[in-house]
């Protein structure tokens, strides 16, 4: 047994903290926060070049052919980071449908586009409020067309393409649902911008109104794929949400030494001490029910649910509860604009709720467990 | 990253299962396996005899003290081979409780300071488990803060006369050797006057007293001491430097790791998996769902953080601080599951022992709960320790840091 990451993953995590410091500072995180860019096109082609995009794309599809460990450890940094560019749409969701589900041709055609950075891809499943269900899906598919209206889309308003969920069945049951590849910059798209928790990564609406795609993956399995696809995603979040809490534990930690109050440090104060130590403690927990996800997810193993279901609502409550006292520990600093807390409070209960909420995580993983304990 | 066991751990394990399958007292297994976590009972048997018998079965056949030296009892194993001794010997495990004291502190602590004569006396038969020791550190005026402690060690020739008292002491009432705390100088800084020894239980002058426990049972005890001879010979460690030789013993708690910590939650999750509430089965219930994930994952997260753990100690780096989150977890844990099975009980939760539902599983773990949170350091300690020790916090104030022992304020109020 090892339950830790090789020396060559921890390298590459070093190199990928280096370069997102140098690159993707909060400053630049600011920029697209205030609106001037929708996303950080720098960092993105950046990230393109040191080959972060297509670090688990396969070299036959213009990919590094590392793995999803490696993935796992540059998702981390992207937390840390709280990078403005839609690495989790179109790496976790898109690419990864495109890799279970896609021909040859869909993956020759957007896998290295993405490994490139020269294609932005996203999943378009919700519509309006409600978590992942068959039932929630209304937008129709027929005859390779689709009509409807999707939202939040990730990313939706920068994609160049979707992962669509589409109804193509009346039957009651999941194998109503299928999946398509939609060009979104193509016609019968309309997208408009929403208005979101998290501004550095922004949601859309797409309207799609008779707008050609084609099917990814055989008719009917879509749901079965989408459940795949959340599953690895659910992982791949969690890296980034782990990365997330830490760095708000150590902005937190680190204005504890700064600030002094009543003529101590603030963190001399033991209600200070224990709300960074119990930080820590939920941090620690979601790593590890995350690495325990990252073993999972590289090796296919038939534990994948459990863990990914595990490891999501472990990193949602650690991200969350770290964010959230990093600006306790800040006090009225916490809650002003010009401080970073705030980016990393929306971030992380924007991302709580980016693959379904965790009510919706929380009823998954008992019927994993059920179904492990009947077996 | 990976689960799978190295060809040697391969071989390790199927010796150990091939062993345990043909020696464990296996008239005793579902007992073990249900009994609640508060309190392991043998309805039929006398538990420390039965204890008794399989450490020395186990210490026979060289499965004690897995990672002790073989000269000491022990092994020589690896931590992880602990760890896979302890996944196959599942419920047997649980009768090693009454060691826990003697094998996870005591020995290490003799292991660093004792002398290599008295380490090859005392150490086999406390790895066999036919000698049992206990730790005597607290005392009424210092738990939390140990080094407030009060009884007096005083040079007499070549031996030390002790007096005082000490309290809490785990299994004092069946131990044949302690490991003491004392203070050998009242005139310095309280850090600065303490000095350690280990002694025979059975010495003139000492005198155990059990205490009934919060829960009703008695596994603790008031030690008195009474003009009590120790020979200079039995003193660990140099006279005044009993705290670090005390930080020792500490440390070494936290490097019983492997044992993966108990938090109720897969006894809450089999109860729930078959209890039927008014609207139906409490597994579908949208409430009772939630409250199981949220415990899931947290004993989940303790299970994998040792395994990382653990996956550091057999690269060679030492366990550090960051392990003391187990109990901090598992301790709360514990105590909210067994108030959550009991009110999923309804009024018939009010019930114990044997008329209650499993047995009073649920109902021995909550009453036994609260102790888990204060032994071995209490929350607030386990808080302190991450914040100054991990994260690097500032220590807290100390006000009696520097103030001679004997003029440090006694009471805190009139
Ligand atoms: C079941 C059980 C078994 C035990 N077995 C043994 C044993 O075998 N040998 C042995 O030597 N001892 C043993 N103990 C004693 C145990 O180590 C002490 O009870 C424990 O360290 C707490 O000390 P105390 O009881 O004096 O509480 P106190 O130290 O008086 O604490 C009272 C309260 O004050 C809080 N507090 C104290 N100091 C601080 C601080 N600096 N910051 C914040 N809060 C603080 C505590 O957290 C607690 O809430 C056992 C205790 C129990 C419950």
């Amino acid at each position: 047994m090892n339950f830790d990451f090789s020396d060559d993953q921890k390298q590459l995590r070093d190199q990928a903290r280096k370069f997102l410091a140098e690159k993707c500072s909060p400053k630049a995180v600011r920029i697209v926060l205030d609106g001037k860019t929708p996303y950080d096109k720098e960092l993105w082609k950046g990230l393109a070049e040191m080959g972060f995009l297509g670090v688990a794309i396969p070299e036959e599809f213009g990919g590094a052919g590392a793995g999803h460990l490696e993935l796992c450890v540059i998702a981390e940094e992207m937390g840390r980071a709280n990078a403005p560019v839609p690495f989790s749409s179109t790496v976790y969701l898109a690419a990864e449908a495109l890799l279970i589900a896609g021909s040859e041709a869909q993956k020759k055609k957007w896998l290295p586009a993405i490994a490139a950075g020269e294609a932005i891809g996203t999943l378009a499943l919700f519509e309006g409020k409600g978590n992942p269900a068959p039932k929630n899906v209304k937008l129709t598919a027929a005859s390779g067309v689709l009509n409807g209206v999707k939202k939040p889309v990730a990313d939706g308003a920068i994609a160049d393409f979707a992962v669509v969920a589409a109804r193509t069945g009346s039957s009651g049951r999941d194998s109503d649902i299928s999946l398509f590849l939609a060009d979104l910059k193509a016609g019968g798209v309309e997208v408009k911008s929403l208005t979101n928790l998290d501004p550095t990564r922004g949601q859309a609406e797409v309207t799609f109104r008779d707008c050609k795609a084609e099917p990814l993956g055989p008719a009917g399995e879509g749901w079965s794929i989408l459940t795949q696809v959340l599953d690895r995603a659910a992982v791949l979040c969690a890296f980034e949400q782990v990365g997330g809490a830490d760095r708000a534990l150590e902005m937190g930690r680190d204005y504890a030494l700064d600030r002094i109050a009543f003529g101590r440090q603030i963190g001399s104060f033991q209600a200070v001490k224990h709300m960074l130590a119990d930080m820590y403690v939920s941090a620690t927990l979601a790593r590890s029910n995350s690495y325990y996800g990252a073993w999972a997810l590289s090796t296919n193993a038939a534990e994948l649910p459990e863990a990914a279901a595990a490891a999501r609502i472990s990193a949602t409550q650690a991200f969350q509860h770290c964010a959230k006292n990093n600006i306790q520990v800040h006090g009225g600093m916490g809650f002003t604009w010009e401080f970073d807390c705030h980016m990393y409070y929306r971030r992380a209960n924007a991302m709580a709720l980016g693959l379904g909420s965790l009510s919706y995580w929380e009823d998954q993983l008992i019927d994993r467990m059920r179904k492990k304990n009947a077996a | 990253m990976n689960f799978d066991d190295t060809p040697q751990e391969a071989e390790f394990r199927s010796q150990a299962r091939a062993w345990i399958g043909a020696n464990a007292p296996k008239q005793y297994e579902d007992e073990l396996r249900k009994s609640s976590l508060g309190r392991t009972q043998l309805k039929n048997a006398d538990i420390l005899g039965v204890a008794k018998a399989w450490q020395k079965k186990k210490a026979d056949a060289g499965w004690a003290c897995l990672h002790w030296p073989k000269e000491y009892g022990g092994r020589g194993a690896s931590p992880i081979e602990r760890v896979i001794w302890q996944q196959e010997e599942g419920p047997f495990g649980q009768l090693s409780r009454m060691f826990i004291i003697g094998h996870g502190m005591c020995g290490p602590t003799m292991m660093a300071f004792a002398r290599e004569e008295h380490k090859r006396k005392y150490l086999p038969p406390l790895a066999s488990g036919e000698k049992v020791w206990c730790q005597l550190f607290s005392e009424p005026a210092g738990g939390s803060d140990v080094a407030g402690l009060r009884t007096r060690a005083e040079k007499d020739g070549d031996d030390w006369i002790i007096n005082g008292q000490k309290i809490w002491t785990s299994g004092a009432h069946y131990s044949d050797y302690g490991i003491l705390l004392t203070r050998t100088d009242p005139d310095v800084p309280k850090h600065k006057g303490l000095t350690m020894f280990f002694l025979d239980m059975k010495s003139p002058g000492v005198e155990v007293r059990p205490i009934k426990q919060a829960s009703g049972a008695s596994d603790f005890n008031e030690v008195y001491f009474t003009d009590v001879r120790i020979p200079d010979h039995q003193r660990l460690g140099e006279v005044g430097d009993g705290w670090n030789v005390s930080l020792t013993t500490l440390m070494n708690e936290r490097s019983a790791i492997g044992a993966a910590v108990s938090t109720g939650f897969p006894e809450l999750f089999e109860y729930c998996s078959n209890l039927m509430l008014d609207d139906g089965p409490a597994i579908e219930d949208r409430a009772v769902r939630s409250k199981l994930a949220n415990w899931a994952v947290k004993a989940s997260g303790l299970k994998y953080t040792s395994m990382r753990a653990i996956s550091a100690l057999s690269r060679g780096e030492r366990p550090g601080p960051e392990n003391s989150i187990g109990k901090l977890v598992a301790g709360s844990m514990i105590q909210d599951v067994a108030t959550y099975a009991l009110d999923l009980q309804g009024a018939g939760g009010v019930i114990g022992g044997e008329d209650a539902e499993l047995a009073g599983r649920f109902q021995a773990m909550l009453l036994r709960a609260p102790g888990t949170r204060v032994e071995g350091g209490t929350d607030e300690i386990m808080r302190n320790i991450i914040a100054e020790r991990v994260l690097r916090l500032p220590g807290d104030i100390r006000v009696d840091k520097d103030v001679p022992f004997n003029k440090i304020p006694t009471k805190g109020r009139g």
